[in-house]
């Protein structure tokens, strides 16, 4: 049988155009550490499905919170920041020339400070001294040095990040007057956006967090510390999202054999993404007291913003699909879809992530609803929207870079084998979703708490629901938790095949020629200070007058409370 | 810059129904009061006993079909821990945190509010079945979490 993903003659075009081999290297060590914490991640998330269903009992040296705290840890933060540092500088390796030695070294430098930061908190979460879930709300209170994990982690991915915008800008001079590759573009509203978000959270960690659990200081301001923490946590979400836009709008045009629908309008898209998704951080506070009903509804306007550079994204990747199925011969309404590589998981994983981001989208539009938040907010619902989201949308896009990446990075062959290996594994994961996040999405409605170990409320009759429904039962949840971890395991074994196993030999870094338009982008898209002065503009509009008023009429704090989490 | 012209068509009718959408939710808040629950008033966290209304937890009634419930959250329950209201009251909620942070929160209706220390946060409810209702705490407040509840009677 014909297996259309493997017409490497026509998809392979640009074997010479490579990965310099000094970057590769950097780029591998982030892919190890990602997929190693990917693994032991699902681990946890396998028994979280099974703890909260009542099928098991952890042993008595592990805590369910411990878990869940190691769970969100490694697949939200570890998993998705190395992946993404692996992206992007193979990325601008490929598209922008291969890394000076002396930014190369800068690279190395931010990734190790990265690995010190995660390995001292993961040391910590092992200790059971961390068990304060990934968000580490205060005045919950984890071991002092769990902080210094994560301020390191944070500075780790500052200098990684210093080192990209430094090869983009060296790039920029060395070719004055050139519209910069795209993907090198993307790659710097990526790590700007992620610079100005972190200032939030250094902000609370240094200043208050730190001080208060080594002892330094009494108390902590709970609702300023809150506030910073998702003035960083909203666009955190845009920081794993943006990379995965990179690959559509860069990559899966090539794998599809066309070329992008638009230079400028994703140029705008990602810039909108930049200035919009900042400034919305009171939409996860809805529910707390503290902030008036004015900023948080302002901040929600502001929110909703986000919705047009999203469906610019969606019209420009299916533009991408129609007109490049047009020119493949494809007529009619629909007929083109036919003439696009549905048996290639390069293109099919990424796709049924975008699929699955239809109705995270509408979910999220309803977790954003100021009253409505009331209904879901804190409940299972939530936690079945982000598996769509990130857990979805972005890993399935991972997954689909990860199939030329790694082999391009190791220097072996995508065979169709493998090919073989990701259709199922995409299936697997989407059908594992569809159970976890379905049952979660319903059972939250009922109530149903996030963040909560194996509890029927002394047999009262509104959680044993929780429990009798067809569907919007807690077993539906760890079903779909098992074929979920089945489909875990299986990329994991990929990650392992693709490193190791695969015959050697060459598979294409794919990056599209540049859109017919793309001599016509106006050149204010350059302009990065107009930019990140527009970004901050709204930034202080937003948080200004809030955040004052937080200090300002602050009431007495909250001392460290580290006992309740043992 | 040029934009398709199906492009447009789709930016103009996706931005016009956001208008339309944010209109309705700001009509509905600020026009019929359907606010999420900010309450301005504060408290000193680690004194939260000596200080009115908290230094009597529990209900008090107000008018005929309407009551008060002062509430203490704290890890890992609340405090009263079960109260008593006859079926048609309206509950006004107002709770505070002696320690983290929690969420006051009762399954199948709007009541769902965090508890953040050194803040007062409310809500109200009006009970028009009988039964006994649960309340959960749904955030995170330390190992004993899954067991932070208490009960609301309605009686006829
Ligand atoms: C093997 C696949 C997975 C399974 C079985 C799984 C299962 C779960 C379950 C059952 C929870 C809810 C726990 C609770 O609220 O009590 C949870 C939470 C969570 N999951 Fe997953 N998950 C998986 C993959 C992922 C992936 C790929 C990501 C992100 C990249 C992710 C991110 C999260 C986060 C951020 C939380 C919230 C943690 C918290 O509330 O602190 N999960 N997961
Ligand atoms: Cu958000
Ligand atoms: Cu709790």
């Amino acid at each position: 049988m014909k297996n259309s993903a493997l017409r490497v003659e026509e998809y392979s075009s640009d074997l010479d155009v490579r990965v310099a081999p000094k970057d590769a290297a950097l780029s591998m060590a982030h892919i190890y550490i990602a997929f190693s914490a990917f693994l032991v991640g699902a681990i946890a998330g396998l028994l979280q499905g099974l703890v909260r269903g009542g099928m098991i009992e952890l042993p008595s040296w592990l805590g369910y919170y411990q878990i869940l705290t190691a769970h969100g840890v490694l697949l939200a933060l570890v998993f998705t920041t190395y992946f993404i540092f692996a992206f992007l500088f193979a990325g601008m390796s490929r598209t922008h020339g291969a890394f000076s030695d002396r930014l190369r070294k800068l690279s190395w430098t931010g990734f190790i400070v990265l690995t010190i930061g995660t390995l001292l908190a993961a040391v910590l979460i092992i200790l059971n001294e961390a068990s304060v879930l990934y968000t580490f709300y205060a005045p919950l209170t984890a071991h002092p040095l769990y902080y210094v994990g994560l301020t390191l982690f944070v500075v780790g991915s500052w200098i990684s990040g210093a080192a990209l915008l430094a090869h983009y800008f060296s790039w920029k001079k060395a070719h004055k007057g050139e519209r910069t590759p795209l993907f090198g573009y993307m790659t710097v509203a990526t790590i700007v956006l992620w610079i100005i978000a972190c200032l939030g959270v250094a902000v609370t960690v240094l200043l208050q967090m730190i001080p208060w659990a080594f002892g330094l200081t009494d108390e902590i301001n709970v609702l300023l510390s809150r506030t910073l923490f998702w003035y960083f946590g909203h666009p955190l979400v845009y920081f794993w999202l943006l990379p995965a836009y990179i690959a559509w709008y860069v990559s899966i045009p090539k794998i599809i054999g066309g070329k992008l629908f638009s230079d400028s309008l994703a140029r705008m898209a990602f810039v909108l993404f930049l200035l919009f998704s900042i400034p919305v951080g009171f939409h996860h506070q809805l529910m707390e007291a503290g902030i008036s009903h004015m900023w948080k509804f302002i901040q929600t306007l502001l929110t909703f913003v986000v919705i047009v550079p999203s469906l610019m994204t969606a019209f420009s990747i299916f533009g991408t699909f129609e007109q490049t199925g047009r020119a493949k011969g494809g007529t009619g309404i629909f007929y083109w879809l036919h003439k696009l590589p549905w048996k290639d998981v390069r293109f099919f994983a990424p796709f049924m992530g975008m699929i699955i981001f239809i109705p995270a989208g509408a979910g999220g539009i309803i977790n954003a609803s100021f009253q409505m938040n009331a209904v879901i907010h804190n409940t299972l619902w939530v936690v079945g929207h982000f598996h769509l989201t990130v857990g979805s949308t972005v890993l399935l896009t991972f997954f689909g870079i990860s199939y030329w990446l790694i082999p391009h990075l190791t220097g072996r062959k995508f065979t169709p084998f493998l090919n073989r290996l990701g259709m199922v594994q995409t299936w697997l994961w989407a059908i594992g979703m569809f159970f976890m996040s379905g049952g979660m999405h319903l059972i939250g409605l009922l109530g149903a708490p996030r963040r909560t170990a194996y509890t029927t409320y002394q047999n009262h009759p509104d959680a044993l629901v929780w429990f009798e429904g067809i569907f919007t039962n807690y077993i539906t949840i760890a079903i779909g938790g098992v074929i979920l971890f089945v489909a875990a395991v299986m990329m994991f074994y990929n990650f392992i095949y693709m490193t190791w196993l695969a015959p050697k030999g060459d598979t294409e870094f794919p990056i599209s020629e540049p859109a017919e338009d793309a001599s016509e982008t106006p050149k204010v898209f350059e302009n990065w200070k107009l930019w990140i002065g527009i970004a901050i503009v709204l930034i202080l509009f937003a948080y200004t007058i809030p955040i004052y008023d937080m200090i300002v009429n602050a009431p007495p704090g909250s001392p460290t409370f580290d006992y309740l989490i043992k | 810059m040029h934009l398709h012209r199906y492009e447009k068509i789709w930016l103009t009718f996706g931005i016009g129904s956001l208008i339309i959408f944010l209109t309705v939710l700001g009509v509905s808040a600020f026009a019929m009061g359907h606010q999420p629950p900010s309450h301005m008033a504060k408290v000193d966290p680690q004194n939260v006993r000596s200080e009115a209304p908290f230094d009597e937890p529990g209900l008090r009634q107000i008018d005929e079909t309407t009551y008060q419930a002062n509430i203490i959250a704290m890890a890992f329950t609340y405090q009263p821990n079960k109260i008593e209201v006859p079926v048609g009251s309206t509950v006004r909620f107002h709770v505070t945190s002696s320690d983290v942070v929690h969420s006051f929160t009762i399954p199948n209706t709007n009541v769902n509010f965090m508890v953040t220390p050194g803040h007062i946060n409310m809500a109200e409810h009006t009970f028009t079945e009988p039964g006994t209702y649960l309340v959960l705490c749904n955030e995170y407040c330390g190992t004993g979490h899954h067991h932070m509840q208490m009960t609301i009677e309605v009686v006829e």
